[in-house]
């Protein structure tokens, strides 16, 4: 049996079993509502749109939020990889910072930025920063010294090693932080939505639950996840896996 | 004399700091033309005294002049093949021929000269293929195109062959040799193979451990292509073996004692 319908089969019974339940009043539709009201809360929004808009509004911020994450990042760990003082002093910060789930600065973006979408935009920033920065000093500490060898015989330094040779040696990072900091610049993005204003995903998610609409909870849930498992195998595992296989990492 | 090494010395500290010698005093003059292997078995420094005069090693004393000009620093006049073929895995073949050619030559200057010495080492056909797409012996041979691109004097190779199988080895022997004899470049060629170091250069340079020094310099004197003189080569090379052997004895004795003593 092959993998795709092993999944059918697998989703199939999983949401029979929740269709039955709630059929037979296993449960309230309040603590857990059946799969057809689910649907049908997700068809209406995406038919009025108002998901759509959603969906579309955190995207933006996402993408401001990792954009910059990444280009900050990436200018961070090269300064890293390239000067001892700064690994020595900034390097042992970053790495602190890292552990603290970048949620936890909302409450200082809002003193700073007010309650919009700034203090979302820079929660997500910080949530992809440090993955991307710590991720391109490994890269570029790992280039193979045969490489740089071979391009100093070809008469390559300086500037010009460094970007003909040091950064394309060090891509495979790149990608691997950018899936990295993508990863947590979403999580980051959902959870700054939740606690502050909309539109945006997250703030329909928590306007939901107030209203004690638990079928759009669900909704939107799924439409994250999916977002979420779209983006991270449709895109970033295949450029992974092809960069992997190119520059002779993976057989 | 075209490469020039006069009292050349390298020392490195060890971990308690003590100097060790890894070449001392080497005096070597090679001709313009000339292919010359460096033989000596492992720890010789054979391929540190390649470095040294690639310019990714710094000497601890003496001089090394290439053509009169001294060396200080890697530079174009000199192309590298290492054992492995480093090649950069993401850039096609015909790109990385052309890596050291983007500066001084036009974009389809540049391809005309990868396709010329592509088709030396019989890939041309393989121009749009990437290093991951390639064998060990067809990157190497990637390699060698990617050196001769760049017209150096000196083309300098440390153990080129020394990752491959043996036939495909045996057939980069010919390959090489037909490339040296059209293009008439200085060739270094650092091996630890007794017979590919007969089967290739003129002249033999044989290096000792510990501390690395040059033990004798023979001239191979036998008419080229060699297949055909068999008995010649038997000869040189029990002659090599008579001056190794004494060398893989010290080298064995020291390890033993090395192991009593700790």
């Amino acid at each position: 049996m092959n993998t795709a319908l092993k999944r059918i089969i697998f989703f199939a019974l999983i949401i029979g079993f929740w269709e039955a339940g709630s059929r037979f009043g296993l449960w309230t539709e309040v603590v857990l509502p059946s799969p057809t009201s689910v649907f049908q809360a997700l068809a209406s929004g995406i038919s009025d749109q108002t998901l759509i808009i959603d969906l579309v509004a955190s995207f933006k911020r996402l993408l401001i939020g990792l954009g910059m994450a990444l280009l900050i990042g990436t200018s961070i760990g090269v300064l890293l990889a390239k000067s001892k003082t700064a690994d020595d002093t900034l390097g042992s910060v970053l790495l602190a910072l890292q552990s603290v789930p970048s949620i936890v600065w909302l409450p200082l973006a809002i003193m700073w930025f007010g309650l919009n979408e700034k203090s979302v935009i820079f929660v997500v920033i910080l949530g992809g920063t440090f993955v991307m920065a710590l991720n391109i000093r490994m890269g570029i500490k790992n280039v193979s010294p045969l490489f740089i060898k071979a391009a100093q015989t070809m008469g390559s330094r300086g500037l010009d090693l460094f970007i003909r040779v040091i950064f394309p040696a060090s891509i495979p990072y790149v990608v691997t932080g950018s899936r990295l900091a993508w990863a947590f610049a979403w999580r980051a993005l959902m959870a700054g939505e939740l606690l502050s204003t909309g539109p945006g995903l997250g703030y329909t998610l928590r306007y939901a639950s107030d209203f004690g609409d638990m079928s759009l909870v669900i909704a939107v849930m799924i439409i994250i996840g999916v977002v979420g498992a779209i983006v991270d195998q449709l895109i970033f595992q295949r450029v992974e896996k092809s960069v992997m296989k190119r520059w002779g990492l993976e057989s | 004399m075209f490469i020039q090494i006069e009292h050349l010395n390298k020392q490195y500290n060890d971990k308690t700091g003590t100097p060790v010698d890894v070449l001392k005093d080497i005096n070597l003059e090679i001709d313009k033309g000339e292919f010359v292997s460096i033989l000596g078995p492992s720890g010789c420094g054979k391929s540190t005294l390649l470095s040294i005069v690639a310019g990714l090693t710094k000497s601890t004393s003496g001089v090394i002049t290439v053509g009169g000009n001294p060396i200080k620093k890697p530079g174009k006049d000199r192309g590298m093949v290492f054992q492995q073929a480093a090649l950069f895995p993401w850039l096609n073949v015909r790109d990385n021929v052309t890596f050291p050619l983007k500066r001084e030559m036009s974009k389809n200057e540049a391809r005309q000269q990868a396709a010329k010495y592509l088709h030396m080492v019989q890939l041309g056909n393989y121009q749009d293929h990437y290093p991951h797409e390639l064998s060990g012996g067809m990157q190497q041979r990637v390699a060698i195109a990617r050196a001769l691109a760049m017209d150096p004097e000196v083309l300098l190779m440390d153990e080129p062959f020394g990752a491959l199988d043996e036939q495909t080895r045996s057939r980069l022997h010919g390959q090489l040799e037909t490339i040296w004899m059209e293009t008439k470049k200085t060739v270094l060629f650092v091996t630890h193979s007794i017979s590919e170091s007969i089967k290739l250069s003129d002249r033999i340079i044989v290096m000792g451990t510990r501390p690395g020094t040059i033990l004798t310099d023979i001239k191979v004197d036998i008419p080229r292509p060699r297949e055909a003189h068999k008995e010649e080569m038997v000869k040189i090379e029990e002659h090599i073996m008579s001056y190794l052997k004494i060398e893989i004895d010290k080298v064995i004795s020291e390890e033993l004692a090395y192991e009593h003593s700790s």
